[in-house]
């Protein structure tokens, strides 16, 4: 098999390195290859963020058509995107046609204009503000943290929904530290207490601006674009990248053995934890039709091309190979009170890597996004080179321990959730997402519960239910679900439902909590769900500062 | 006592900061690898206890990339490491011991080809049953030293006549470093039998030890090198001798240098973590809940080996006070025997597991008498004659605490805020907010009195440039940053024309660990010894020279000025140099006055006490066990600060990570001995965002009243145990979270506080 090409630029330039194995991460590639041991390994599984790094792209070469944020206006290009990811479990190939940087080209790369400091050397306020407030102990987080800053300063990313952080929300300087909380998120540090990191990040945009060559930047990435590498006619490249989806499913249907990764967040463990070596991978992140994020409008009964389907109210599609930044932006678009949850979804570099489809076809019995999936009545679309498209609703998929319907030749190729009612009927929907874990932030959970129910005229109409850490698979509540149906929405009833949801499943003991534990918080949370529905907020993330 | 002398507060930078964000400080790791290097890996113990009855490498050897497999028959010198107990075996031979124990490497072309390999090794082991807990080897008494006691007057005697008696039990769970940086070693053979050790060690002089120890060679064949370690936090004081014992064995074996770096999981299966503890405790008091009498029965999981459990222990013991008198006592310290990792030194050094204790009574006396848990921790502190004797004989001659702890209380505006919190708490469906103060006594010095030692080098050059070294070493804690402002100011010169160069054997022998939070009191003081001696000798110089009495010859800003010149420290040291003087020092330093008798645990051990207090607010939900630390205020007494940055980093550093050890950081070993937890998907330590905006840190403005370097206090480990108010706090919370009728009786909080604990000491789950 053929190792295709990695192109990329770096430093002012496009790099073009050769023989580099499908499996190789960025992180081999930089410290081993490269030389840039800058770069550190603190854990190899995505976990720490000493390895972070970031990396910029074109819309064009796959971002998303983000139903969360307007897209830019006919004729002006569109942005680069900016994300600091994870390189210890990102395969290196992942990276062809991007630009990267690592904590060593802030001081090298001719492209990144900033003043020079106190110290003599060029750097980077990222840098600067680290050194000034005190924010390096032992260092060894420190590449990992500059890096997550500097994705911070050239995006910073969206500030939360109010309503997901009523006392922290309100000064502006809290929203701040908010986003920096945000940015952080994927990054541990054992020395310092984060404080001092924290006044880094709220000062570095005190500090005289540093600024990308951003004309320069994208005409490098134009070039890559424009000239494919001339060995991609191999007749196996054992880096598979087709940049349509029709060619993604040929490829799918060609090379049956070939890893299909898209964010690698999980895939990558395999690698670095378990040893696996992956000769042939498919990577479909190049395929612009799975990046999508669109709404699709109402269909009539029997529209062509969808067998089978009768009427559907509004869509929310979201490709599978759209990251889960922006899967979960466009969820909390619609549904805001799903911003707890999305905000706890792994690190920040994790979610601007992995994919919703991802997450889905992992199927693991503690992915977070498959209650809340399962509670929104999601379907998912897959489809073949030779059998074209089918939908599967999400319940149905899963058919034991990280065991789906899934066929060989098949990729996962959307998510198709239905939009939530009119808001102006006698009825009103309820949508709470919880997770329960040892840690607020990127932990996996114990228990994780998404309850939607439909409230008319004070009786619940409807009822959706998604349970994960219960099962061996994400499942649904079908019988509390059931039980609630046409009862009052009031605290008994609530009772009653915890009751029921305790009996419904028998979870196991593991590290992360006692099969008696499970039980227990399933029933006291929809004790939790019953007073937020009655404007008590109950949750302790939610409450911040001293009293008085 | 005489007034102090300072050293003025250092505003550098660390000596490594810019290299740190620019990513040119260099690791192990990122050291260039000698051509011809090759890489290891552990071949472990899948199974907690058995017998090892063959290896076989067949599989293995046959690999791609393969060189050699290395077990316990390829040691040229002793089999069992030179630790001071002298009870661990290199490579595993016979027996295994723990799941995660070390029975050989795989020496291949590439760390992944070794890992893979690794795995391939095939073991036939029968398994024997394990003791894995506490509870398992105290019914076995399986122990690894004989119980220790130590006493003061007649506990039995002044319980059964107490005025109220509380009885519980505390228990504390284990941690994992989680230093950033795992552990790693590089071993280059050099000629004529000699050997260059790169370690990230704490220690290395232990390492050089070892290494020589296993290889049969002299110390003086051996020479361990350290620049940096990216965190210790003690994980690297023993632990990392067995990473380079390791590495220099399968380099002996192959003829070629050999790195061996620890995959996460494999460091968090193979290494030592913080000493989990079992207490049970019966304390009598009065109605003011002033202690009358008290009995310990101190349980210690050392894992399979001693390593450093007897001084763990020992500190344990030392701090069951904290900051209290303990009028009549009894404690009983058991340092059990399990087939689990040998535990190790972990920041605190058995002083956080033994101050828990006795935290944890104050509250619950508290709670059984409706007094203020603040009220009673101040009626216990050490105060004057009689009440300012530990239980181990020593006086405590510099307590601040009774006036330190109302200063914070002040500070923090504990009692409205108190008051406030139990309005908030009957307003609440589920929520309950908790807030605690707990003090911290923490004693300084090296337990084992001849390890509180060091030295230095200083050298001139002729340029004026300086170059120091110490036997400390630098794992992100400022020693070195810290060093090199002592010099410069002991020289008079800009820090920036002083340099400090990696720690290595072949400059200071003998040296100790950097640990016990006496790196800058006993390296810094060598240092300033080494400088001193030069001054001295460049001022003699220049007052024959210039024909001045010594004491008007002044070293300042880089200027050395005479009542005749003013010259350039450049000058001057050309100067020496021209007349043939020598412009290089060491410098020594031992600690005055400390002596104990390790036989009966009574003396002086520690030279001084560093002292702190903190306030802390949390929140729980009582419906599902989350906590969350709200609020956080502490006054710290660190001396005159050398480096008042630092030492605040230090300070907020060891407070977050000792809230983690007491609310998220959760090891699980499970039925089978196996440590379930094995990297950061499943250990959570804090993360920015479970840190609190309101962390409020003060300095104590005071200085050591004990002569100490620049008036300073260590400022390492202290701090860790200031969380413990957080336990506390929580503690508080649970209390107001429980039924009414329950108000009165004693919180039983498993550590760490998940959220499961924290629902079963609520009653429920």
């Amino acid at each position: 098999m053929h190792h295709p090409l990695l192109r990329f630029v770096h430093r002012g330039r496009c790099v073009s390195l050769e023989g580099i194995a499908p499996d190789r991460t960025l992180l081999e590639l930089l410290r081993e290859d490269m030389g840039l041991t800058g770069t550190k390994e603190g854990c190899a599984s995505g976990d720490c963020g000493a390895c972070t790094v970031v990396l910029a792209d074109l819309p064009s070469s796959g971002a998303p058509d983000s139903a969360s944020t307007p897209a830019a206006p006919e004729g002006e290009p569109a942005a680069l995107r900016f994300r600091a990811i994870n390189s210890c479990i990102r395969l290196a190939h992942s990276i062809d046609g991007m630009a990267l940087w690592t904590v060593q080209d802030l001081t090298a790369d001719p492209l990144l204009h900033h003043a020079p400091t106190e110290h003599g050397t060029r750097l980077h306020p990222a840098q600067q503000a680290m050194v000034s407030c005190h924010a390096a102990q032992c260092g060894f987080c420190t590449p990992g943290v500059v890096m997550s800053l500097f994705g911070l300063y050239q995006t910073p990313p969206a500030a939360p929904a109010c309503s997901a952080a009523p006392e922290g929300c309100a000064a502006p300087d809290a929203l701040t530290r908010t986003q920096v909380h945000t940015a952080l998120s994927g990054n541990l540090c054992r020395c310092t207490g984060y404080r001092p990191i924290v006044d880094a990040a709220l000062h570095m945009n005190t500090l005289p601006r540093a600024s990308i060559d951003t004309p320069a930047l994208r005409s490098l990435l134009r070039q890559l674009h424009d000239a494919p590498a001339a060995t991609t006619a191999s007749p196996t490249p054992s880096y598979l990248a087709p940049t349509s989806l029709a060619a993604a499913l040929l490829a799918r249907a060609q090379h049956p053995q070939a890893q299909v990764v898209a964010g690698c967040t999980d895939i990558g463990l395999s690698i670095t934890q378990h040893h696996r070596r992956l000769p042939q991978v498919l990577d479909v992140t190049r395929v612009p039709e799975l990046a999508r994020v669109q709404w699709l409008p109402a269909t009539a009964p029997s529209t062509a091309g969808m067998v089978g389907h009768e009427a559907s109210p509004p869509m929310l599609s979201i490709g599978a190979g759209a990251t889960l930044h922006d899967a979960w932006a466009a969820l909390c678009a619609t549904w805001p009170s799903l911003h707890d949850i999305a905000h706890r979804f792994a690190g920040l570099p994790v979610r601007q890597s992995g994919t919703l489809g991802g997450n889905i076809i992992n199927g693991s019995p503690i992915g977070d996004s498959m209650p809340v999936l399962l509670a929104l009545g999601a379907d998912l679309v897959l489809a073949s080179h030779a059998r074209g498209q089918r939908t599967v609703a999400l319940e149905h998929f899963y058919t034991g321990y990280r065991q789906h319907v899934l066929a060989s030749d098949e990729l996962l190729v959307g998510i198709h959730i239905p939009a939530p009612i009119a808001s102006a009927t006698p009825s009103h929907s309820v949508l709470r997402a919880y997770k329960i874990s040892k840690r607020q932030e990127d932990d996996i959970s114990a228990v994780c519960l998404a309850v939607h129910l439909i409230i008319t005229d004070g009786l619940v109409t409807q009822a959706r239910i998604g349970a994960g850490g219960v099962a061996a698979t994400p499942v649904r509540a079908y019988d509390t679900e059931a039980m609630l149906m046409h009862r009052p929405w009031c605290a008994d009833t609530a009772a009653f439902a915890g009751e029921h949801l305790a009996a419904e499943w028998t979870p196991l003991s593991d590290l992360r909590a006692s099969s008696t534990y499970r039980r227990t918080v399933l029933s006291q949370l929809v004790q939790r769900l019953w007073l937020d529905t009655q404007g008590h907020s109950t949750q302790v993330h939610h409450t911040t500062g001293a009293l008085a | 006592m005489s007034t102090p002398t300072t050293i003025p507060h250092a505003t550098s930078v660390h000596e490594s900061a810019v290299a740190h964000v620019t990513g040119n400080a260099r690791y192990l790791d990122d050291l260039p690898e000698l051509q011809g290097t090759l890489h290891a890996a552990p071949i472990v113990s899948p199974i907690a206890h058995g017998t090892l009855l063959a290896v076989d490498s067949t599989a293995a050897l046959a690999l791609p990339g393969v060189h050699a497999v290395v077990l316990a028959q390829d040691i040229p010198g002793d089999p069992l490491l030179a630790a001071f107990a002298h009870d661990e075996p290199i490579f595993a031979q016979g027996t295994v011991q723990y799941a995660g124990q070390v029975i050989g490497l795989v020496v291949a072309d590439t760390a992944r080809q070794a890992r893979l390999a690794a795995r391939a090794v095939q073991l036939q082991l029968q398994a024997l049953p394990a003791i894995l807990t506490i509870a398992d080897a105290l019914a076995a008494n399986s122990l690894l030293q004989p119980p220790v006691i130590v006493a003061r007057g007649d506990a039995t005697s002044a319980l059964a006549t107490a005025t109220h008696r509380l009885q519980g039990c505390v228990q504390l769970g284990a941690q994992e470093h989680f230093y950033l940086e795992g552990q790693i070693a590089y071993a280059l053979p050099q000629e004529q039998g000699q050997w260059h050790i790169h370690s990230s060690t704490q220690h290395p002089s232990e390492v050089q030890h070892w290494v020589a120890h296993a290889l049969g060679l002299h110390l003086s064949a051996v020479r361990v090198e350290c620049r940096r370690m990216g965190g210790g936090f003690g994980g690297k004081e023993t632990q990392a001798g067995h990473m380079a014992v390791w590495a220099a064995l399968a380099a002996h074996k192959v003829g070629r240098p050999v790195k061996l770096r620890l995959s996460r999981e494999d460091d968090f299966r193979i290494t030592g973590k913080r000493h989990p503890f079992e207490t049970t405790y019966d304390a009598g008091f009065d109605d003011q809940g002033r202690l009358q009498g008290l009995q310990l029965r101190i349980a210690v999981q050392c894992g399979f080996s001693a390593d450093l459990s007897g001084p763990v222990a020992d500190r344990a013991i030392f701090h069951s006070d904290n900051a209290y008198f303990l009028p009549h006592v009894h404690i009983t310290s058991y340092r059990c025997k399990t087939h689990t990792q040998s535990n190790t030194a972990f920041r605190g050094f058995g002083g956080p597991q033994g101050m828990a204790v006795i935290e944890s009574i104050m509250g619950d006396i508290a709670r059984t008498l409706g007094l203020d848990a603040y009220d009673v921790r101040c009626t216990n502190l050490y105060g004057d004659a009689p009440r300012n004797t530990t239980h181990y004989g020593m006086t405590v001659h510099d307590n601040v605490l009774p006036q330190l702890l109302p200063q914070l209380a002040d500070m923090a505006r504990y009692r409205p805020r108190q008051q406030a919190i139990a309005q908030w708490n009957q307003t609440q469906p589920v929520l309950r907010r908790g807030l605690a103060i707990t003090p911290v006594k923490f004693g300084i010095s090296f337990t084992a009195t001849q390890l509180n030692q060091a030295g230095a080098l200083v050298h001139i050059y002729t340029d004026g440039s300086v170059q120091v070294n110490h036997g400390g070493t630098e794992m992100g804690q400022g020693l070195h940053t810290k060093v090199l402002h002592i010099v410069a100011h002991a020289l008079g010169v800009p820090i920036a024309q002083v340099h400090i160069t990696a720690s290595d054997t072949s400059k200071i022998p003998n040296a100790s660990a950097t640990a016990a939070s006496a790196g800058t009191d006993l390296n810094g003081r060598a240092a300033e010894q080494a400088a001193l001696h030069l001054r001295q000798q460049l001022t003699a110089m220049l007052a024959e020279h210039d024909q001045c009495p010594t004491e008007t010859i002044t070293f300042a800003q880089g200027q050395v000025t005479t009542p005749q010149h003013t010259r350039s420290f450049a000058q001057v040291a050309h100067m020496a140099w021209s007349q043939r003087l020598p412009l290089w020092s060491s410098g020594f330093y031992s600690t005055p006055d400390i002596h104990y008798d390790p036989r009966t645990l009574t003396g002086r051990p520690f030279y001084y006490f560093a002292y702190g207090a903190a306030c802390t607010e949390v929140v729980i939900d009582t419906l599902t066990g989350e906590s969350r630390v709200l609020a956080v205020d502490i006054l710290h007494d660190a001396g005159h600060s050398l480096h008042p940055a630092i030492d605040r980093g230090q300070i907020e550093g060891g407070f977050v990570q000792g809230m983690g050890w007491l609310t998220t950081e959760h090891l699980v070993w499970n039925a089978q001995g196996q440590l379930m937890t094995i990297g950061p998907s499943t250990y959570k330590i804090p993360t920015a965002s479970d840190v609190p905006q309101h962390l409020n840190v003060t300095l104590w403005p005071h200085a050591n009243p004990t002569p100490n370097i620049g008036a300073s206090k260590a400022v390492g480990e202290p701090p860790f145990m200031l969380a413990l108010s957080v336990l506390e706090a929580l503690r508080n919370a649970i209390a107001a979270g429980r039924p009414q009728g329950a108000a009165n009786t004693p919180v039983q909080l498993v550590a760490p506080a998940i959220p499961e604990h924290v629902l079963q000491a609520l009653g429920h789950g």
